[in-house]
């Protein structure tokens, strides 16, 4: 696109097939939400995964919920509520020009992002080294009963050999290949939701990092904070599902 | 060759603004890129054409002495049924997911959609190049899976046969299907926020061309119904490489489930192809039968009627899956209920043809076969939604030629039919009509020829998919395959017929053919940002008296002039300047 072809007035963050900065922004916050939509209903699939196999096995979801730390949840609903926060409020510092403050609060948010990713990291490595992982993994203690569950992991795996003796709950080792095959479901979707949750906190991590980039090169300023408006918007969703899916997993019991 | 004043081929338009591959590569304009799908279409549409003929080739007689080891060694048998299996898979997942999907949405959407609303260009332009990026990555995904053995799970890709034994290539596919759905996805926001943020002032609901009604609510489809055969095809994924179980039965999960996820998006994805297509019958039905559209809130309400029962219908594609009796009463009812809005836009198809001046151009003529072909096509579903019907019909010939007539009879001849139409305005040069009318004569025998028996043979239980079939099937099949063979010179000829006009047809005026639309308000073909200044006024899009013929030009111009726009309606002024006007219709 040639500025000549088609000049027009206005200032410099206007697209050429806008008339006003209004008529800009609104479409690229009708746009977001309508994307934001489309995320949900990408989710959806797998809360309907978690309803249909939840209502088919209810006391499999209470039992294999023990073995989730309630606590690494709750610290990470924490931590994402805050980011939450500070990513709103940095909305409002660049709506008032604030410059500082929206540095601050998206490096606050970026942090809240990053250590949410930590714990989770810190969550899936102790289920990895417990074999608490769907049917088909190769580490998995829930596999049926045609396949061999490897020993090394039988012999290390807690829930394996003791179960969570504080709540009473049984070892797997005492549950029946059937009963076992129905909680490795458990397993599978708390990957699958928690693990398409992780890959869009990554996202947005990236998308918060461009932002700043944007605030520290100074093309933000109060007549044009369209992305971090944005930016936020979708952060907000990503904190959203987690507000479901803590319940949820580690809920239940 | 003379050049109406109203045509820009001799001056800067869109076309010729930018020069070099990069400059349609990498361009943002709208026009540019609708044109690039429209050739990727075509690309595709070749490829999976040739499996058709492929697959039509191979069942147009049965095969008696496959089934005798002495004449045909057991391992090539086998190869031959799985050649077979590949060619049908492949034929329905390119010509689904590559062709019909983006055909009229993506190509003649891209294009049109704009500048019927007046605007420079869609609400997110880059986002809009992003799309077309991302479905030659898709397409490139599909061509793939050639190299990795070639994909027979069917477009399906029902588990648990494609998480289990099939090959590495349902990587490429879902990974394929991924990718072209964000394409898909981002193609429909782009659209919904253009129309309802770029609409000129005087532009009110009512005002849309029915094009940007069926657009809009394809784009709605695109939007709500795409996100899920994304996870899905995620799920398949993860399912195949690492066993996550929750398809599989023996882990604990369901090969059902993946079948309503599939079917929550594949059945509004129907409409997704066939909305479109509704929405350039109209505006093709109005335009030649030179009266207002009848039934014009009718029209535009149908199609979002349409939008909103096809969530709520996809069991029907799982009669015999288990469900529920329950569940198959309650989709059989409310698919019965899709019947009504698609019946209400045929009533005001006809309405409009009468006592109106029909005019038989070749879009016309196209138009004119789907109310036949969709007809047919639709009526033969009701035959599949009621349940008792269907256990007997269930993947039988039957609704191979039911789909086929409602996917290839109405929404493919409804792109052809729209390529005709807007070809004017695409490449500033009109079609040959000689050509166009043998080339849908060819089209339309062809296709009944093809489809109609596969009816026949369907109701006598001949199944689908099968690479071989009883002799009690073979005239069926026959005829079929000729059909075919009539299609393929069909086809080929309208392609012939594309290039011929592109390179070589008359000079087209701004508006050949009397619309009332804005894109027949500019040049033919426009410039680079649509309109030279501002768009023209917005009037009533089916009020035929708004353009009168002007035989000199051998186009229409506006009836009242319009003072924003000087090339439209100031041609006494081009004629007295010296520009050549001939009549070119003697």
């Amino acid at each position: 696109m040639t500025a000549t072809a088609h000049a027009h007035h206005g200032p410099a963050h206007l697209q050429h097939h806008f008339e006003t900065s209004e008529q800009q922004f609104d479409s690229a916050k009708l746009g977001l939400w309508v994307f934001l939509l489309t995320e949900v209903l990408f989710f959806s699939a797998l809360f309907v995964a978690y309803t249909s196999y939840r209502s088919l096995h209810p006391e499999v979801f209470a039992y294999a919920s023990n073995y989730l730390d309630t606590n690494l949840g709750a610290a990470n609903t924490a931590v994402l509520l805050l980011s939450s926060f500070t990513v709103a409020w940095g909305v409002r510092n660049a709506q008032l020009g604030q410059r500082k403050l929206l540095i601050m609060n998206l490096i606050i948010t970026l942090l809240c992002a990053a250590t949410f990713m930590g714990i989770k990291y810190k969550e899936y490595s102790h289920k990895y080294h417990e074999g608490l992982l769907w049917g088909g993994a190769e580490h998995s203690i829930f596999k049926h009963n045609q396949f061999m569950i490897l020993d090394a992991v039988k012999e290390h795996s807690h829930a394996w050999n003791e179960g969570v003796p504080e709540a009473g709950v049984a070892a797997v080792k005492d549950l029946s290949n059937d009963q076992r095959r129905d909680v490795s479901i458990f397993f599978a979707i708390y990957f699958c939701l928690t693990g398409l949750h992780g890959i869009h906190v990554l996202a947005g991590m990236v998308l918060l990092t461009l932002i700043l980039i944007k605030v520290l090169r100074r093309k933000i300023t109060p007549e044009y904070y369209t992305p971090v408006d944005l930016g936020a918007l979708y952060w907000h969703l990503v904190d959203l599902v987690w507000i479901f899916l803590f319940p949820l997993l580690y809920l239940i019991r | 060759m003379i050049f109406p004043a109203s045509n820009a081929l001799q001056r800067t338009n869109y076309l010729n603004a930018q020069k070099g591959w990069w400059s349609w590569f990498w361009t943002i304009d709208h026009k540019r890129l609708g044109l690039m799908y429209l050739w990727g279409v075509f690309a595709m549409f070749a490829f999976g054409g040739f499996f058709a003929m492929m697959i039509r080739w191979n069942l147009a007689t049965p095969d008696t002495n496959i089934w005798d080891p002495e004449l045909i060694p057991a391992a090539t048998a086998l190869a031959k049924m799985d050649a077979y299996n590949r060619m049908f898979t492949v034929h329905g997942a390119v010509m689904i997911f590559l062709v019909i999907i983006p055909g009229i949405p993506a190509a003649l959407g891209n294009f049109v959609l704009p500048i019927m609303l007046g605007a420079k260009d869609v609400a997110f332009p880059r986002l809009n190049r992003f799309s077309f990026h991302l479905w030659i990555l898709g397409a490139i995904c599909f061509i793939l899976t050639f190299t990795v053995g070639g994909l027979d799970t069917g477009w399906t890709f029902y588990p648990t046969y494609s998480t289990g034994s099939a090959g590495k290539a349902v990587i490429f596919a879902t990974l394929g299907t991924f990718i072209l759905g964000f394409s898909s996805i981002f193609t429909g926001l782009n659209f919904v926020v253009t129309i309802h943020k770029l609409r000129p002032p005087g532009m009110i609901w009512f005002k849309m061309p029915l094009f940007l009604w069926a657009i809009y609510a394809t784009a709605v489809l695109q939007i709500l119904a795409t996100p899920v055969i994304g996870i899905s095809m995620l799920l398949l994924l993860v399912e195949y490489t690492m066993q996550i179980g929750i398809f599989t039965p023996e882990l604990g999960g369901d090969p059902v489930f993946f079948q309503h996820l599939f079917w929550f998006y594949s059945h509004p994805a129907v409409y997704i192809m066939i909305l479109p297509a509704m929405g350039v019958m109209s505006e093709l039905i109005g335009t030649f039968s030179r009266k207002p559209i009848f039934g014009y809130k009718s029209i535009a309400m149908s199609s979002l009627a349409i939008a909103v029962i096809s969530f709520i219908v996809w069991g029907h594609h799982m009669f015999l899956s288990g469900q529920s009796p329950l569940m198959s009463t309650i989709f059989s009812f409310l698919t019965f209920a899709v019947a009504i809005p698609s019946a209400i836009k045929v009533f005001n198809w006809v309405c409009t043809l009468y006592k109106g001046s029909i005019s038989f151009a070749t879009p016309m003529l196209y138009a004119l076969s789907i109310i036949w072909l969709f007809g047919v096509g639709g009526l033969t579903g009701l035959f599949l939604s009621t349940m008792g019907v269907d256990i007997h019909l269930h993947d039988t010939y039957f609704v191979v030629a039911h789909f086929h007539f409602v996917m290839v009879g109405s929404a493919i001849f409804a792109f052809i039919g729209g390529i005709y139409y807007w070809m004017p305005k695409m490449y500033g040069r009109m079609a040959s009509e000689k050509l166009g009318r043998i080339t849908w004569a060819l089209n339309f025998i062809g296709f009944n020829l093809t489809f109609l028996p596969q009816f026949v043979a369907g109701t006598k239980g001949m199944p689908r998919r099968y690479f071989d079939y009883d002799p009690e099937f073979a005239v069926y099949n026959w005829w079929s395959s000729i059909g075919a063979a009539f299609i393929l010179v069909g086809m080929v000829l309208t392609l012939i017929a594309v290039i011929q006009a592109i390179t070589r047809g008359r000079p087209a005026p701004a508006n050949p053919w009397g619309g009332v639309t804005l894109e027949w308000m500019t040049e033919s073909p426009p410039p680079e940002h649509n309109f030279e200044g501002d768009p023209p006024e917005v009037g009533d899009p089916y009020d035929v008296s708004l353009v009168e013929y002007k035989n000199e030009l051998d186009g229409f111009v506006p009836a009242k002039p319009m003072a924003s726009d000087p090339n439209m309606y100031d041609y006494r002024a081009s004629l007295k300047a010296g520009v050549a006007h001939t009549n070119l219709h003697p």
